[in-house]
């Protein structure tokens, strides 16, 4: 199995990421974005990892794995407060940071 | 080559990801995102890392897809329907990505990596468990202190305090 396509495979999965980044307004929209990021990049890590034949990416993808599951808690909470907030989840909306 | 299951693989992932963020629903995008963290999974299965697969299967489809979900629902049904965008912003987006796709694209076809192949064997899973118990133990604490912070501090935040006593 070649590395070039599972890293192809991640490229296009950055992308698209990327695209809902810069295109989307929904917040919980963009955190499906910032999710498809961190997936493409652990497909990376594992790939290398399989081709320089050492547990280290691996290692490292499970640790990526663990912190992402912790900002998706974070970033959902944030979500649920400003949508209290501001009766939206539109981000154009939350433009005030008082409190 | 490629052979048809990484194919197939390919497909569900990048397609469930573009249906992620471009269903009419909130919902059924979460259930698409859901597909997508799949497909990765099935990646790492094609990579011979089944523990990396189990454990991304268990963290991310099991735990956080379900997290998404029910955050979805605690939102006013018309705005997990509603979708704000500009045309014109849109348009520049697929631009965006279709220049960063072939940009990126071909600076890792024409890079070394190209011809890279493997005939070493796989990784064996219980090397992982043994550099996790003897290298990165420490790591794994301060892992755990930052789960626990983010967790303690995601119920900190989504607490309601003029709710009912």
């Amino acid at each position: 199995m070649a590395l070039i396509e599972f890293v192809l495979v991640s490229v296009a999965l950055l992308g698209v990421g990327i695209y809902g980044l810069a295109v989307k307004r929904n917040a919980i929209r963009m955190l499906f974005a910032v999710e498809i990021i961190i997936n493409a990049a652990n497909l990376n890590l594992v790939a290398f990892s399989r081709h320089v034949a050492d547990s280290g990416g691996q290692s490292l993808a499970l640790f990526s794995i663990a912190v992402a599951a912790a900002e998706v808690a974070v970033g959902l909470a944030l979500v649920v407060v400003a949508y209290r907030m501001y009766r939206d989840i539109d981000i154009a909306k939350f433009r005030s940071l008082k409190g | 080559m490629a052979d048809g299951v990484f194919l197939a693989l390919a497909v569900l992932t990048i397609g469930s990801a573009i249906a992620a963020l471009e269903m009419r629903s909130l919902i059924y995008g979460s259930i698409a995102l859901m597909g997508s963290l799949g497909g990765v999974a099935g990646f790492f299965f094609l990579l011979d890392a089944p523990f990396v697969a189990l454990f991304q299967l268990a963290v991310y489809v099991g735990s956080i897809a379900v997290l998404i979900l029910f955050t979805v629902m605690l939102v006013r049904r018309e705005l997990i329907f509603r979708k704000v965008e500009d045309k014109r912003r849109r348009m520049a987006g697929i631009g965006l990505l279709l220049v960063f796709m072939v940009a990126v694209g071909a600076v890792v076809i024409s890079s070394g990596i190209h011809d890279m192949e493997t005939d070493s064997p796989p990784v064996d899973f219980r090397d992982i468990g043994a550099d996790f118990l003897i290298y990165y133990w420490p790591a794994l604490v301060v892992m755990a202190l930052i789960l626990s912070g983010a967790v303690t501090g995601a119920l900190v935040l989504a607490r309601r305090e003029d709710g009912p006593d």
